[in-house]
Parts: structure tokens; C-alpha cells; sequence
């Protein structure tokens, strides 16, 4: 019997990067089918090409439904076909009615008027399958995230899906909400619907799947039905990858023994969710010329961590914070405080965060430290500057035409290399890098990992958040991992495997 | 970007004013070009362009100021009526006014930043409340300011301060290019020289448009070689980012607002000594005017990218426009029709030319 829906050696390219090398993939009918793989390995793309954002043509390979070739040139195209995807993120217009959005771009009606009473009427009956029972004429953004997820999926049903894909739906959700989506899935699933689960969370997993395939650095590894699988043996496909290709490891002087920074009982809310928390009663401390590694995944509280540390308090939090002998309660007011006190962050983010795209490379590279630079009048002393982020760029090897282009024009590597070179002129005790080489290739990453290392042999203490194993094994001192806003693991050197990092995060 | 190069952009301004007035020129039979009109130009593009040489800097941050016109009939009324009604020495009603301007603004720059509203918002409910301010103080009765009052509007400076305003221009184009730049150098002396020249055939350099130049050049200085102006091209070009350099950006905000606030002011001042009388209406669409000259002259409502030299030409542009309709007795109506249609094609040309580089 032919599959429903048949993918068969999809290779993908971007520039400079192979996404997907040869992936192949079946869903039959009424079959809960889960793909698992780390950051980076693919899962992303794959469900790009599958709901038709990454048209046909734009992919080597082929995609069949009941073994008729597809070449699905938009989104509409693949929904119309029956696959319909619901992202990670949520796709509702906030202020909008849960009808409209249940039909945004599909109004019912004709061209000229929508039929409010039928689009009430099948956003009620819609929601009837997903066991949502809401005003349909009720804002979105008045329901809660779990809602609102049930709400995409019962879009994604109405748009009679034949493949439902779902990507990591409950990763914003409550343990009950989690709990109810799971059911669901397995009921639309038992009435004949393909399901492609898309998920970090190895429990539902196998709470739910039927079969399992892995994906890793744009291949798939090993596909088959779950009951061939252990939570382990998956962990260990998911991260099996050649750890000789991450850097060799270099000797690096081992930390000080002088505590550079230390956090105690740090807890930070998340937004939006009272009575849940990014962050809970974590404790850690860090010290000078140490590198000390956060793992986890997603979503884990890495990035609300740094941020946190870093003033940045959209987001406020509690807790106590130590440095140079002086104690803070809560955090610092804004990064400026932060910067005076040593701490510098480099974010995931470069180019929201990290740049600004107009100015030229030397002005980026002394944002930080514009007041430095003070000459006569109060009036910026261009040569000082100019001189001194010329001694950080060749420092830190930054390729540019010249300083004076603009920043949007360098290459990721050296964009960040430019960020990096920014808080080195600050002259910062404590380093923050957060997904330091996320979309950086791999020949600038051997140089940031140069970089990184030299710097705490200087005596910086850096604290390292990355969702890359090999990078994370190769250059800390320390791990912790965090799982779901708490610490569930801290790794000394000799316990140091991908394993380790996997299981703890998935804990 | 920091030092003041001249780009594509700036040439393509000039040759933009180069054109008008050509045109203009040949239509009046030279007229446009006479010393007597170049003279009335410069002292109609003086108010407009001090304040877009203000809104450069609020632009560039991000924002945008449209009280700056009611903001500037107001302090220009409220120091004639302190010199008229409360005998007041001119020069502290002048003083008082622009602290008014200041206050005013930094008080806008507060309701932006710390409460996060809207700058559109809060700078339309400025030009309104002051508007009827303006009106209530008036009382619709025009004030004639005393003699004192309207030099900064209608005096001009003796030939030997005009030659010795033109050739310090000079001096200092020659110095600054003395390394690298020279031919933009030297061709900025000569033409500073020559415009010497031409305000001496006439009576001489207006005062409107001296201080119309003092307040470029103080902006130009801040805007493109000061902490505080570099962190205002930060806080327009990528907010995160400057937020994450740890650059205070409400404070920033708020200090961009009082300057502008104080600009006002003074445009205001130079207004109703122009014009000789404080009106209930006085600077209505000025705000306009120069959102309009600082757009035209290559600054971005984005955001980040501006300069205040380039507003300066495309303050020069707007009143030539002005300027020539006039001479040529075009209905008046044409000129907001022509000059909106300068403003969109100047940016859509911007926009072609940009994606076209990149």
C-alpha cells in the first residue's frame, strides 16, 4: 500500500549551507509519525518544504501524495492539497475574533460581503473538534496560549488536512494543556489523519508515536516504528555526530579559583504567564579564566539567564547577584549599569541585537564606549577612536574592505567578531555568549573558538550558553543544564558527553 | 559617515538646486538669480531650516516632532508680549522663550520615552494644545513686537561682517580638507566667498539666515561627532542593539526633544521678527515644512540615517520652489501641489537608488 504522503531524498541547499542532504520520509493515514533531531538538524526546513513555503524547484528530491508527484508552489497550494502545518509560533492576528482568524484569508462569503452567521457557525463547529467550546466572536489574545494553540489546530483541520504537522506544539504550554493536546492528536490521528509530530520532548514522544525518524546534520539517520526505539537510543542518534570535528581540544589554563561572578536563587517570571517561570531558583557562579558551558534546549531558560544577568529586565526577576565583592538584589537596572560593572553580552540575536546595519564597522565596534572617546568640546576624537578599533579589529582578525563601510555589509563571522570587539573595549571581567556561532560558518567559528579560549586565558571569566553539543563539550570547564527554567544537571570535565547534555536537558 | 563627505545623495541635491534654479532663472528672465530675490530666499528658508535642522535629530532617533510649528508661534508670541505688555528687556524675553521651547519639549520627550506613548501622538496633542494656546493668549490680535525685537528677523550684517562671516566659512572648509578632500575644500571656500559676494551686492548677509547657519553648524557638530548624536543614530538604526551597548535611551530621547523644543524657539523668534507681528496663527505648517526639507534632504523617517547638511539643502529647494512660483505669479495653489510632489518623487527616487546599490 502506498504511503499517504512520500518524501524521497530531499536535498536542500542555502547559501554556503546543505540543510538537508537525502531525507526521505513516509506518513500513512490514521499514523502519529515523530521527528525528532537537535537545533540545527533540518526539522525546520523539512516542514518549510512540506507545507509548500519552500516551493517546488527550490529542493532537489520528490514529494508524493498517493503516489502522484507534488509541486507545491505556495502554502495555499499545499493546504489546498490537504497538508496544512501549524508553526511554533503562533499565526493569530491578537485582536481579531477567534471566526476570523479561523478563516483569515478563506472568508466566507462572497467577494464583496463576509457571512458573519456561517463564519460564526463553522468556527463553532471547528472548534467542537478540538473540544474548544468559546464565543467565536471573542478576541484571541483575551484566550490563553494553550487555547490559542487548539484554535491553530482547528484551523489547520478545518482546512480539511489529510497531513497535519505539527511543530512542537506544546512547547509553550502548561503540563494540563500539554496533556489535552496530546489526546487530541492521537483522536484526529485515529480518525485517519497523517500526523508529522514535531517535538524536544522525548516522554510524549513516546507517549504518542507510532513511528519515529531522526534527523541529523540534514540526514536521516534511522527511521522505523517505536517500539524499536529506548529514549537513550534515540538521544544517542539525535547527537551521534563525529565529536572530532568540533575542535580539537586545546589546553586552557584552568580556571582561577577567584570568583568572578556569582547568582543565587535567580528566578524570573515569564511574561505573560503569571505563576510561571523562565527561570527558578537557579544558583551559580563562574570564575576568572573559567568557561563555564549552559546547555539545554530551547526554550530551557539559557537565553532568559544571560538577559536576565545583563539588565535586561523586560522581563524582571528576583534573586541576588555578586561581583567584585558588592551584592546586587534583583538584577541591574539596565545593561549600562551592567557595563560599568564589567559584564558584557553577546546575543543570539546579532542582528537584532547586536548591530546597528547603517554605521560604519569602527562606530559599531565603540558603541559601547562612545564616551572613551572624548576630546576637545566634548566632541568625539574620530582618530582615537578610529585607532583603537583598528587595534581590536586586527586583534580579532575582523575582514573588512575598511571601518568605514557599514556593518550589514561584513559576513556573520565577522559581524559577530565586530560585537565581540565591541565589549572587549569596554574592558569587561565577565563575558556572556549566547549562541555565539549560530549561523556562522564553520571556518570563523574555529577563529571565535580561538577567541573565546584566549580570553579566558586572560583571565575573563565567560559564561557560555549553546544548543551546539560539540561546541559546548569542547570549550567549557563547567556545564550546567538547564531543563525548563531549573537546573538539572552540572557536569564536571569527566562526565562530559553528548549524552550527558541530552539526557539531563530532556529530563 | 562621520566626517562630511559628500555622497551621491548630496550630489544629486545640488544638482537637484542646480536645476531649479536654472529653470527658474531662464522662466524669470533672471530675476531669481538677482542678489534682491537670492536674499529674500535665504531669509524665507531661514525658519523652515533651523527647525529641520532640529528635526534631523528626532528624526534620526526614531521619533517625529509635529508640534514644532505651533511651538514656534508660540514662543515667538509669548516674547513679543513680554517685551510689549510686561516691559521686558528684549534679550531676557528671548531667553525666557527659549527656555519655554525647552521646557515644552522636554515635557513631550517625557510622555514619549518614560510613558511610552507614541512621539505621533504626543506631539499632534502638543501642536493642538499649543495652537490654542497661541490663540487664547492672542486673542486673535496680532502684537508688534519693539524695534529691538525684529533685528534678529530683518537686519543684516555689515559688507566687512558678511566678507568676514564668508571668508571664516572658508578658513575652515581649507582647514578641515587640508589632508584629504581638497577639491570639496576648495570648492566649498569659493562658493561661501561668492555668496559673500552676491549678499554684499545687495545689503549684505540677513541675520535670520546667519543664525539659520550657527544653528546647522552647532547641530552638525552634535548630531555627527558627539556621544550624544552617534547614540541617537544608534537608538533610530537598531534600538536593541543600543539598548544592549547599554546607551540610556529614554534620557537620550528626552534630551533630543528639549533641544528641538528649544530650536523651535528660537525659530520662532526669528518668525515674528520677520514677519513684524506675533499672529494667532503664526507657524501653523511649518512643522510640515520641515519634516518635508529633512526628508527631501536624504533623512529617513526609519530612522538612522540623516544629516543636517542634507536638510539644509532641502530647506534651500523648498523655498526656491516657493521662491520661483512666486516671481512667476503661479496661482498659489500649485505650490503645496508642486512641492508634495517633489517630497514623494525625491523619496521614491532615494528608495530606487538604494535598492538598486544594494
Amino acid at each position: 500500500m502506498p504511503s499517504l504522503l512520500e518524501l524521497d531524498s530531499i536535498i536542500k541547499d542555502f547559501p554556503g549551507v546543505r540543510a538537508l542532504d537525502g531525507v526521505s520520509l513516509r506518513l500513512n493515514a490514521g499514523e502519529i509519525h515523530a521527528l525528532c533531531g537537535e537545533n540545527g538538524a533540518g526539522k525546520s526546513t523539512l516542514l518549510k518544504i512540506m507545507a509548500g513555503c519552500y516551493g517546488h524547484g527550490s529542493y532537489q528530491g520528490a514529494m508524493r501524495l498517493d503516489g502522484v508527484e507534488l509541486a507545491l508552489s505556495s502554502p495555499r497550494e499545499a493546504e489546498e492539497r490537504g497538508i496544512a502545518l501549524v508553526a511554533q509560533e503562533l499565526n493569530l492576528v491578537p485582536a481579531l475574533s477567534v471566526a476570523e482568524n479561523m478563516f483569515l484569508g478563506r472568508e466566507k462569503g462572497n467577494r464583496i460581503r463576509v457571512d458573519w452567521p456561517e463564519t460564526q457557525r463553522e468556527a463553532m463547529e471547528s472548534m467542537a473538534k478540538v473540544g474548544l467550546d468559546e464565543d467565536p466572536s471573542r478576541p484571541v489574545e483575551q484566550l490563553s496560549v494553550g487555547k490559542q494553540q487548539l484554535i491553530e489546530i482547528a484551523r489547520a483541520l478545518s482546512k480539511k488536512a489529510r497531513v497535519l504537522i505539527l511543530d512542537e506544539p506544546t512547547a509553550a504550554l502548561t503540563e494540563t494543556d500539554a496533556a489535552l493536546l496530546l489526546k487530541l492528536v492521537k483522536d484526529i490521528a485515529s480518525q485517519g489523519t497523517a500526523v508529522l509530530y514535531v517535538s524536544h520532548r522525548l516522554e510524549e514522544v513516546f507517549q504518542i508515536a507510532h513511528s519515529i525518524t531522526v534527523l541529523r546534520d540534514g540526514k536521516s539517520v534511522r527511521s522505523g516504528p517505536a517500539s524499536g526505539w529506548t529514549r537513550a537510543s534515540v538521544v544517542a542518534d539525535m547527537v551521534g555526530r563525529d565529536l572530532a570535528a568540533a575542535e580539537a581540544s586545546v589546553p586552557v589554563p584552568a580556571p582561577s579559583g577567584k570568583t568572578a561572578l556569582k547568582v543565587r536563587h535567580w528566578s524570573v517570571p515569564r511574561p505573560g504567564l503569571p505563576g510561571f517561570f523562565a527561570l527558578k531558583d537557579l544558583s551559580l557562579h563562574v570564575e576568572q579564566g573559567e568557561i563555564l558551558g549552559i546547555g539545554g534546549l530551547m526554550g530551557s531558560g539559557r537565553t532568559a539567564l544571560l538577559s536576565t544577568l545583563f539588565g535586561d529586565l523586560r522581563s524582571s526577576c528576583s534573586g541576588e547577584l555578586s561581583m567584585d565583592g558588592a551584592t546586587w538584589r534583583g538584577a541591574f537596572s539596565d545593561p549600562g549599569q551592567a557595563i560599568a560593572q564589567g559584564l558584557c553580552l553577546v546575543s543570539e540575536d546579532r542582528k537584532k541585537m547586536g548591530l546597528v546595519p547603517g554605521s560604519s564597522v569602527a562606530e559599531n565596534l565603540a558603541l559601547a564606549s562612545l564616551g572613551e572617546f572624548k576630546g576637545a568640546l566634548g566632541l568625539l576624537d574620530w582618530e582615537k577612536l578610529e585607532s583603537a578599533a583598528q587595534t581590536q579589529a586586527t586583534a580579532l582578525r575582523v575582514r573588512a574592505a575598511s571601518l568605514q563601510v557599514a556593518a550589514n555589509t561584513l559576513s556573520g563571522g565577522n559581524q559577530q567578531k565586530v560585537v565581540l570587539a565591541r565589549w572587549l573595549l569596554t574592558g569587561p571581567k565577565v563575558l556572556l555568549l549566547d549562541e555565539p556561532t549560530r549561523g556562522i560558518d564553520v571556518g570563523a567559528r574555529a577563529e571565535i573558538y580561538r577567541l573565546i579560549r584566549d580570553l579566558a586565558a586572560g583571565g575573563l571569566a565567560v559564561i557560555l550558553a549553546s544548543s551546539d553539543l560539540p561546541e559546548l563539550l569542547a570549550l567549557s570547564h563547567r556545564i550546567l543544564v538547564l531543563s525548563e527554567g531549573r537546573l538539572s544537571a552540572e557536569l564536571g570535565p569527566s562526565q562530559f558527553s553528548p549524552e550527558a547534555v541530552m539526557h539531563a536537558a530532556t529530563s | 559617515m562621520n566626517k562630511m563627505k559628500i555622497s551621491w545623495q548630496t550630489l544629486g541635491m545640488l544638482a537637484a538646486l542646480l536645476l531649479i534654479g536654472l529653470v527658474f532663472s531662464v522662466a524669470t528672465e533672471g530675476t531669481f538669480l538677482s542678489p534682491r530675490n537670492l536674499s529674500q530666499l535665504s531669509r524665507q528658508m531661514a525658519v523652515t531650516s533651523m527647525l529641520a535642522s532640529g528635526m534631523v535629530l528626532v528624526i534620526v532617533a526614531g521619533q517625529i516632532d509635529l508640534s514644532v510649528g505651533a511651538m514656534a508661534g508660540l514662543c515667538g508670541a509669548v516674547a513679543a508680549m513680554l517685551c510689549v505688555q510686561a516691559d521686558m528687556s528684549v534679550p531676557l524675553a528671548f531667553g525666557l522663550a527659549l527656555v519655554l521651547g525647552a521646557v515644552l519639549g522636554a515635557a513631550q520627550g517625557i510622555l514619549v520615552a518614560a510613558l511610552a506613548i507614541p512621539p505621533f501622538i504626543v506631539t499632534l496633542g502638543g501642536m493642538l494644545i499649543f495652537q490654542g494656546i497661541l490663540l487664547g493668549l492672542t486673542k486673535g490680535v496680532a502684537i508688534s513686537p519693539p524695534v529691538a525685537f525684529l533685528a534678529v528677523g530683518q537686519n543684516y550684517l555689515s559688507a566687512a561682517a558678511t566678507w568676514g562671516v564668508g571668508g571664516a566659512v572658508a578658513l575652515f572648509a581649507l582647514w578641515q580638507g587640508r589632508s584629504k578632500g581638497r577639491l570639496r575644500a576648495i570648492s566649498i571656500a569659493l562658493g561661501s566667498l561668492g555668496l559673500a559676494a552676491l549678499f554684499n551686492a545687495y545689503e549684505g548677509l540677513p541675520v535670520p539666515v546667519v543664525l539659520m547657519l550657527v544653528l546647522a553648524a552647532a547641530f552638525w557638530l552634535v548630531s555627527a561627532h558627539t556621544p550624544f548624536g552617534r547614540h541617537l543614530y544608534a537608538i533610530g538604526g537598531n534600538r536593541d542593539a543600543a539598548f544592549y551597548a547599554g546607551i540610556p535611551i529614554k534620557g537620550r530621547i528626552v534630551a533630543a526633544f528639549t533641544l528641538m523644543g528649544a530650536v523651535a524657539a528660537a525659530a520662532g523668534l526669528v518668525l515674528t521678527a520677520r514677519v513684524g507681528a506675533a499672529s494667532s496663527d503664526a507657524g501653523r505648517m511649518l512643522e510640515l515644512d520641515a519634516i518635508a526639507a529633512a526628508v527631501i534632504g536624504g533623512t529617513s523617517l526609519m530612522g538612522g540615517r540623516g544629516s543636517v547638511w542634507g536638510a539644509l539643502l532641502g530647506g534651500a529647494i523648498t523655498a526656491s520652489l516657493d521662491n520661483g512660483m512666486s516671481l512667476l505669479n503661479t496661482e498659489p495653489y500649485w505650490q503645496p501641489i508642486i512641492k508634495g510632489a517633489i517630497l514623494v518623487a525625491a523619496v521614491s527616487a532615494d528608495i530606487s537608488l538604494r535598492k538598486g546599490k544594494s
